[in-house]
């Protein structure tokens, strides 16, 4: 690891040339000497080595343990290496995955169309700065700050066969929670009921950061508050637009909490995550048919990942 | 998901809110347009907190009195639910697990990241966005996907007992915190450099010219001009980790070591639930974050849409 810092005057010059962070070829640098090189090399060391040891390790182990059998019990050297067959058992053999894959989809499905739209939409009324907008704000936020397991619980009161409110109001006797054909879109409501709100607060942060004098110059033009929004607002938010849409990929992709609240993702709630983490904890212990459901969802959101990394990183204006 | 924004910060730019909420005044005036407007958003609002308040409307409630009269019913208030929920699901001893997770985890996170972000922001190393990515990257992973060989690792690696009483980082404090840190930290890292970024370069400049070290520059110069920024993220962290439901689940395996947000489960009995009891416990291990939430409501919003000017 090299250190250096360039000196004084070509960091100047630097930072006006702004959009290109690399020095120039032959730049004279200064070099960090002495205690301060050990101390920079620590300071970047040791939270690189937790993220590396404890995120990526993991991950590319998971890659690697898919291509497994191992019951995980002995010591390395009982691992098997069986190509792509925990794959090829994945795909025809294990009947909760086609139902799981089916489940995330329609919970991403779910989240884009209703919670997320619907979170741009009071979004863009909380943006008319209106009396009382930070209290509608705070009502719609609040959820937020709940953890998805409580989320759970809470709506238990509402979904409940015998004791729960819907129930009682229209005298029905569904089992919100138990029965499989509607349990998903209970998790569903309950998780959008708190997706919406975060949604809203990335959205209006970004709508907070739109140029006033745009909208002033649409609205001399004559262009109607709903034009205005849709040909010139969003398309100067596509960075917000592309965050808030990986930002409800994974979200649906790492799905987890509610349902394992519920009934640990069976019977009618299997997910992608449930299943990895019920092949590894409890009595089962197939960890490379589990790495290999891992490594499925590590390469569904390895592409949003990339996406995010692109739009919050690259090309500085 | 934890994400920043790529756009002004409500920290960074106060003025252009006010300006924008300025430069409207002028339109607030209220139309029939208006009044639809309001109602619609009071109307949903009301709606959005109606969960809540259905829990906090019941918890009061005596069980007896519910059963019998049903739940749209008015009457039976008690606070015996809340005596009986602390009891039952042992909130005390819960609690306390949570804070023993939470605080180390969270100082921790924030110390390694506003290392590494000042390393990023202060120097312009080849590998810095490479290492940015690395972090940033890190957040966004799914964490069952890490769960098998994390597991697999905490298991077979010895911890003395003094350290922890299984023996193993499995079902110790030690392997959350760090597992908790190590997510939290790509985002922390994120925000903290962008905010630094920010920082006059100048600044620098003139300690290294009055000889400050690198750690005297990074202790006395930069960290005590991110306050703002770490008061967001503390907020937002402490809030993020002590709802963490996951790795407290599969990696604490004996219900005495779980935080209060995995031990609702204790509240359920083996063949029927009371609800009012569940209520309680659902309030109580809410209050928290909802106290913190209106206490530092500020610094939680600025946290989340806090990201970056890049410039």
């Amino acid at each position: 690891m090299s250190v250096t810092s360039p000196t004084p005057a070509k960091r100047v010059r630097r930072r006006t040339a702004e959009g290109s962070p690399d020095q120039p070829a032959g730049t004279k640098v200064r070099r960090v000497t002495g205690i301060d090189r050990v101390i920079v090399v620590l300071m970047v060391f040791v939270p690189t080595a937790l993220v590396i040891l404890l995120v990526w390790l993991p991950a590319l182990a998971s890659v690697a343990l898919g291509f497994t059998h191992w019951e995980g019990i002995g010591g390395l050297d009982t691992i098997q290496w069986i190509g792509l067959e925990n794959y090829k058992n994945i795909f025809t053999n294990y009947p909760p995955f086609p139902p799981a894959l089916q489940h995330n989809i329609i919970w991403l499905v779910f989240l884009f169309f209703l919670p997320t739209l619907f979170g741009i939409f009071l979004a863009v009324l909380l943006d008319k700065e209106l009396r009382g907008g930070r209290v509608y704000q705070t009502a719609f936020y609040l959820p937020v700050v709940l953890s998805l397991a409580l989320t759970g619980f809470i709506w238990q009161l509402l979904y409940s066969p015998d004791q729960g409110l819907i129930n009682a109001l229209t005298g029905a006797h569904v089992d919100w929670y138990g029965d499989p054909k509607v349990n998903l879109w209970a998790v569903l409501v309950a998780t959008g009921w708190r997706h919406t709100g975060y949604i809203m607060l990335l959205y209006l942060a970004g709508l907070k950061s739109v140029d006033p004098s745009l909208r002033e110059a649409a609205a001399v033009d004559g262009s109607t508050e709903v034009s205005t929004f849709f040909r010139i607002i969003v398309p100067v938010l596509r960075p917000i637009n592309l965050i808030v849409l990986v930002v409800t990929v994974i979200d649906s992709l790492r799905a987890f909490d509610l349902v394992w609240v519920v009934n640990k993702g069976r019977n009618g709630l299997e997910i992608i995550a449930a299943l990895v983490t019920q092949n590894v904890v409890g009595e089962a212990s197939r960890i490379g048919f589990g790495s290999a459901l891992a490594t499925i969802m590590l390469v569904i959101s390895s592409v949003f990942v990339a996406i995010y990394l692109r739009v919050v990183m690259g090309d500085p204006k | 998901v934890s994400t920043a924004l790529p756009s002004t910060g409500a920290i960074h730019a106060p003025a252009t809110a006010e300006d924008i909420a300025a430069a409207r005044t002028t339109r607030r005036q209220l139309t029939p347009q208006r009044t639809v407007l309001h109602v619609f958003l009071a109307v949903t609002a009301l709606g959005w907190l109606f969960p809540l308040a259905w829990a906090v409307f019941n918890s009061f409630r005596d069980y007896n009195y519910t059963s019998t009269h049903g739940y749209a019913s008015l009457g039976g208030f008690t606070f015996q639910n809340y005596l009986n929920a602390w009891q039952r699901g042992n909130f005390t001893h819960t609690f306390l697990n949570s804070v023993q997770i939470t605080v180390p985890a969270v100082v921790l996170t924030l110390a390694l990241s506003s290392c590494v972000a000042f390393v990023l922001a202060r120097f312009s190393f080849k590998f810095n966005l490479t290492l940015l990515g690395l972090f940033v990257s890190a957040n966004l992973l799914p964490p069952q996907a890490l769960l098998i060989p994390i597991y697999r690792a905490f298991r077979s690696i010895p911890l003395p007992f003094w350290m922890s009483d299984s023996g193993t980082m499995l079902n110790s404090y030690w392997g959350l915190i760090l597992v908790n840190t190590a997510f939290q930290t790509g985002f922390c890292t994120f925000v903290l450099s962008n905010y630094m970024k920010t920082l006059p370069h100048e600044l620098y400049e003139a300690a290294q010219v009055d000889g400050a070290s690198i750690l005297r520059q990074f202790w006395q110069l930069t960290l005590p001009l991110c306050r703002p920024p770490l008061a967001a993220l503390a907020t937002l962290e402490v809030t993020w980790i002590y709802n963490e439901f996951f790795w407290a689940t599969v990696l604490l395996q004996s219900g005495d070591k779980f935080p209060i947000t995995s031990s609702l489960n204790n509240l359920k009995g083996q063949f029927f639930v009371d609800y009012n009891l569940l209520s309680a416990g659902s309030v109580v291990v809410a209050l928290p974050p909802i106290l913190i939430f209106f206490l530092l409501q500020k610094h939680f919003v600025s946290g989340l849409t806090l990201g970056a000017t890049k410039g």
